[in-house]
């Protein structure tokens, strides 16, 4: 049953010890994730999402539990699992082009195929015209766009977003919410994305989790089934949204008692 | 008038009035010319210096010398700077004896140079070394260790390990502040070298300074200094600053109104 999961994940939690205090940054949770699916990570700032992220790409070891993604277990950076950050995270030494070819290059493919590779997903992006560009040339939502065709130019399986347009202005925003949903469904990547935006993440999720702030635990779980393309605006997004919106309101009203449960 | 255009004339104009200061102080006998001669009489020993190659041959003699040990600094300090980065152990015991070291002015260097190696082209070599390693050092390491932490995450994320994770995200994004520090490492070794030779009887520009306390020619010594100055600025100009514009542009930051 597991080999059509993307993520499988079993008790996994997270704590930080430093030199006087220890805290708990992710209660143990269980997580499932199909593949294909996209699913949002909804909660306040600190609630242990970024963490759990991490934790999936590899970048952190969880303090307990394994995660599983594609039927492996998780051991450290893959590019099976590619992660995109708030801040676009680009190389400013590099032009966009040279980006977007990196994960291929480390990957060793040779010089004419990650040329032609990145090209295509540079057009994809709707970036043509940019590929000698330097980062810093570029609008907030331009360097995301490149961000994203530099992770899926690698060809993940699963594609992890930390807020990856909390940045950016409305507009830009929405627009890149069109572009991401339309490249999920041609590509069929796994998503976790990261937000704690509700109606974003209500606008984009077949399945939306709801954290509690720290230590971070899932505390809601709402499976989204409006038809798509959906629109921030659509009435269905903001009767839903509503909903989600009193699980959430809930948990931060709970949140002085659970802050100080934080530091054991 | 352009940006460019007002600083160039506001230079022209202070540097102008500067040197007409300087011409009229010389000539109100405040104090005797030989001791304070004014530009004119600079610019014409300067003049003399060079046409009859006397000043050619010394700048060259110290070109060379600090060449050899700036590069050989350069080497050593950007293998101990990278290696100090990356390993706490050495980073706690190499570490504190170069930021130790450093406290020290590099001509206090010289005695022991002498003693050691005696009054020879190698004990100016050491006292550059010594002068320019340790900011290379620093440099270097701080540069690493202040690399963003986001930059190596997306690049361990993408697939780069080890050597490739060094030399293709870690050296990059350190570069503007290891370019800072070998700048910051010449303007030592530059420094060093004209301390040495101060001491030393062989020609060279700091041997030219000494000669003109000797012969008690103010004139020919403030040719030297202008010498000093204009090979200073030429290497920085003509080395330190396109390297620093090229990144600057790459990176986006010091390159005016974006």
């Amino acid at each position: 049953m597991t080999r059509h999961l993307a993520l499988h994940l079993r008790n996994v939690g997270k704590t930080y010890v430093s030199r006087n205090r220890t805290v708990e940054a992710l209660t143990p949770i269980d997580l499932d994730v199909a593949q294909g699916e996209f699913v949002c990570l909804l909660g306040a700032s600190g609630c242990g999402k970024s963490t759990l992220l991490s934790l999936i790409a590899g970048l952190e070891a969880p303090t307990i539990g394994t995660v599983i993604a594609n039927g492996a277990p998780v051991a450290g950076p893959g590019i099976d699992r590619v992660m995109m950050f708030q801040d676009a995270a680009l190389f400013p030494w590099l032009t966009v082009q040279d980006n977007v070819e990196f994960a291929l290059k480390q990957a060793g493919q040779g010089k004419a195929e990650r040329a032609a590779t990145a090209k295509a997903w540079i057009d994809r992006v709707h970036l043509s015209g940019f590929e000698r560009s330097a980062a810093h040339q570029l609008s907030g939502g331009m360097r995301q766009r490149v961000a994203l065709a530099r992770s899926l130019a690698i060809n993940p399986a699963i594609l992890l977003m930390d807020e990856p347009f909390g940045a950016l202005d409305a507009l830009t925003r929405d627009k890149l919410h069109h572009e991401l949903e339309s490249l999920w469904s041609s590509t069929r990547k796994t998503i976790l994305f990261v937000t704690h935006n509700v109606r974003e993440a209500v606008a984009l999720g077949d399945r939306v989790l709801v954290f509690s702030p720290r230590p971070g635990r899932i505390i809601g779980e709402f499976h989204i089934d409006l038809p798509r393309p959906r629109a921030l605006e659509d009435v269905s997004v903001v009767k839903k949204t509503a909903e989600v919106m009193d699980v959430l309101r809930g948990a931060l009203e709970a949140a002085p008692e659970e802050l100080a449960g934080a530091f054991i | 008038m352009t940006p460019g255009r007002v600083t160039l004339t506001r230079r022209i104009v202070f540097f102008g009035s500067l040197l007409a200061l300087w011409e009229l102080t010389s000539r109100s006998g405040v104090w005797p010319d030989y001791l304070f001669p004014g530009p004119l009489v600079v610019g014409q020993t300067l003049a003399e210096g060079i046409l009859g190659g006397l000043y050619l041959q010394g700048a060259w003699v110290s070109m060379q010398r600090i060449t050899i040990g700036y590069v050989i600094s350069v080497v050593i300090g950007v293998v101990v700077g990278a290696l100090i980065a990356r390993n706490q152990l050495l980073e706690d015991t190499l570490g504190a004896l170069v930021i130790g070291l450093q406290a020290l002015p590099s001509v206090c260097w010289l005695p022991l140079a002498i003693l050691w190696l005696g009054l020879n082209e190698q004990a100016i070599q050491f006292v550059v070394i010594m002068g320019s390693l340790f900011s290379i050092v620093l440099g270097v390491r701080d540069g690493i260790k202040s690399t963003p932490p986001i930059f190596v995450k997306a690049a361990r994320n993408l697939g780069a390990r080890g050597f490739a994770l060094y030399s293709q995200v870690i050296v990059p994004a350190a570069l503007p502040s290891i370019v800072a520090g070998l700048k910051q490492g010449w303007a030592f070794a530059w420094r060093s070298l004209m301390a040495a030779e101060l001491l030393f009887f062989t020609l060279s520009l700091g041997n030219l300074l000494q000669t003109g306390r000797d012969f008690n020619d103010a004139a020919g010594v403030m040719a030297v200094m202008v010498m000093i100055v204009a090979l200073g600025v030429a290497v920085n100009q003509l080395i330190f600053a396109p390297i620093e514009r090229r990144i600057g542009e790459r990176w986006g930051y010091a390159t005016g109104p974006r």
